[in-house]
């Protein structure tokens, strides 16, 4: 039982992860109907940069944190700008074959700067995060993931649910030559959604680095986790996303726990798999409202 | 141009894809605080002629490819919607275009996105008063509104902007008669509380008409007509071809149907 609440605790707080980074990846595909295949990268660069500034910048952690996020958003903007804006108007396909460009020469940046080797950042995390209570023991890391994650979903619901700029950034997603009508700045809530993406991925990175370790490959590995994180979802449900990311955090502990820890990364594609033959649309994918 | 004109359109064609020529130099004016009515048969090009001073086309692959379009002085062919809009031009596309998976007071908020960032409140009660049926819809998802509710709602939406022009296209299609009529009352009093001149494109000639100050029949992306609304009315061509009446004005029956049709002698 113990061991069970153990990886259960675990599951949710990587789950958290995955599924916000889900959700940056859904935005995108929301907005601008590109599948993002840069996202993992995304996720390593966030990861390194926040390396870079506790180790070489020596800034607090705190700073260091904001710092990352900060550049991690720019960034998003940056991507937006120079490489999506010019194709704008040309098939997607090319845009999301350039999407696979960034991701590779994103991927031999990071290589040439840091190495491909295991990285870890200092220990920082203050231990009173670490709970012990009977015989569960949360390290102090996962209790962060879980707060960071909480705190992220809370914002963003606000955001999308009550200020303006999120409803037309929903108003974009939900019929485009609509808003554009109505002089809904379009471009900008694209800028905005990679933006928003870039920071949310660049966020999970950090957490994702403080548990497993910063390395690019896995790192980008774990950014390709949010396919079966989507597809559970339903690739067009934020909600979804968050959910969809529970559900493959917690597969993924308890076979890695229960079975074997080398089967973890592939008993969540099977579950994937199987969730698909029976919803095609994902859980929480929107079936079209049809009216006649 | 006078200062009492809004909008100017000067013998533009509209080309899409680079190929297909849609308008053939259209002229129309549209005088500031009128209702001005395009009617034709389906083609003709009356949309094509709101998207080209939307500045929609530019998202369907057309362009304006010769003639000008002026507003308030101003040459706006070619402009992307974003800049058009924040002029004070309006478009209300047709079929209904909700934003299914937002209530429908998101929709309306929606509509402030010209002026983003000042409140709304005194807006939202304004489209409210002018259609009071949405109110108790207010929380709902708009996808699950009826045909007349969201025609309610997109026009709302666009009140929202406080447009100095607005474009309508097709605000009857698919609506029971009586919703229509109620339709139109509004964008009467809209016209006359507001001010704002309106461009109307209907297939219901004869509702559109009947509300109109001015109105152009379009054909195979031409004017081939045009002249104050209550004199259309009486055209016997406008009658025998767009109101469903025989020249004698009487409602034509099948009894009377001849083998050959009079001819559009204006084509």
């Amino acid at each position: 039982m113990n061991f069970f609440l153990q990886l259960f605790i675990n599951g949710i707080s990587i789950g958290f992860l995955y599924g916000l980074s889900a959700m940056g990846f859904v935005m995108i595909f929301k907005s601008s109907s590109v599948l993002n295949f840069a996202h993992g990268e995304l996720l390593a660069l966030g990861a390194f940069f926040f390396l870079a500034m506790v180790t070489w910048v020596k800034l607090p952690v705190v700073l260091a944190f904001l710092a990352t996020l900060a550049a991690c958003f720019i960034l998003g903007f940056i991507i937006e700008r120079f490489f999506l804006r010019p194709l704008i108007g040309e098939p997607l396909i090319y845009v999301i074959m350039l999407t696979v460009g960034l991701a590779s020469m994103f991927k031999g940046f990071m290589l040439l700067f840091w190495g491909g080797n295991l990285q870890t950042y200092p220990d920082f995390l203050p231990a009173f995060l670490g709970i012990e209570w009977h015989v569960i023991n949360i390290p102090p890391v996962y209790t962060a993931a879980l707060i960071i994650g909480i705190m992220f979903l809370i914002l963003f619901g606000l955001f999308f649910k009550y200020s303006s700029q999120g409803i037309f950034m929903r108003s974009v997603a939900d019929n485009q030559k609509a808003a554009l009508s109505l002089g809904v700045h379009v471009q900008r809530v694209f800028a905005l959604s990679w933006a928003i993406a870039a920071l949310v991925a660049g966020m999970s990175g950090i957490v994702l680095g403080i548990i497993n370790g910063i390395n690019v490959h896995d790192l980008s590995a774990i950014g390709l986790k949010v396919f079966p994180v989507v597809i559970l979802g339903g690739l067009d449900s934020i909600g979804g996303a968050i959910i969809g990311g529970l559900i493959i955090g917690l597969l993924e502990t308890f076979t890695g726990g229960y079975i074997s820890p080398s089967l973890s990364d592939v008993v969540p594609y099977v579950i994937l798999v199987i969730i698909l033959m029976v919803k095609p649309y994902g859980l929480f994918g929107l079936e079209e409202i049809e009216r006649v | 141009m006078t200062d009492t004109t809004i909008l100017e359109i000067n013998n533009i064609s509209v080309v899409y894809s680079d190929v297909i020529q849609v308008l053939k130099g259209v002229s129309l004016v549209v005088k500031k605080k009128s209702i001005t009515s395009l009617i034709g048969s389906n083609g003709a090009g009356k949309t094509t002629t709101l998207k080209a001073i939307s500045g929609l086309l530019k998202p369907e692959n057309g362009r304006v490819t010769d003639g000008t379009i002026s507003y308030d002085g101003a040459a706006i062919q070619n402009h992307a919607p974003e800049v058009i809009t924040r002029k004070g031009i309006i478009q209300v596309l047709e079929g209904r275009q909700p934003f299914k998976y937002l209530t429908v007071e998101e929709n309306l908020i929606v509509g402030t996105a010209i002026r983003w960032r000042q409140p709304y409140k005194k807006d939202l009660e304004m489209v409210y008063n002018y259609f009071p049926a949405i109110v108790r819809r207010r929380k709902m998802l708009a996808g699950y509104c009826s045909g007349g509710e969201l025609q309610m709602i997109v026009m709302g939406r666009a009140l929202m902007a406080h447009p100095a022009l607005l474009l309508l296209d097709e605000p009857s299609l698919g609506l029971a008669p009586m919703v229509v009529r109620e339709i139109f009352e509004i964008i009467k009093k809209i016209n006359a509380e507001q001010e704002t001149s309106i461009v109307l494109v209907e297939q219901n000639a004869n509702m559109a008409l009947q509300i109109s100050d001015y109105g152009y029949v379009m054909e195979n992306g031409k004017i081939v007509m045009e002249g104050a609304a209550r004199n259309l009315v009486e055209n016997p061509d406008i009658k025998e071809f767009y109101l469903g009446m025989g020249a004698s004005g009487v409602l034509k029956s099948y009894d009377d149907v001849k083998s050959y049709r009079r001819r559009k002698r204006w084509l």
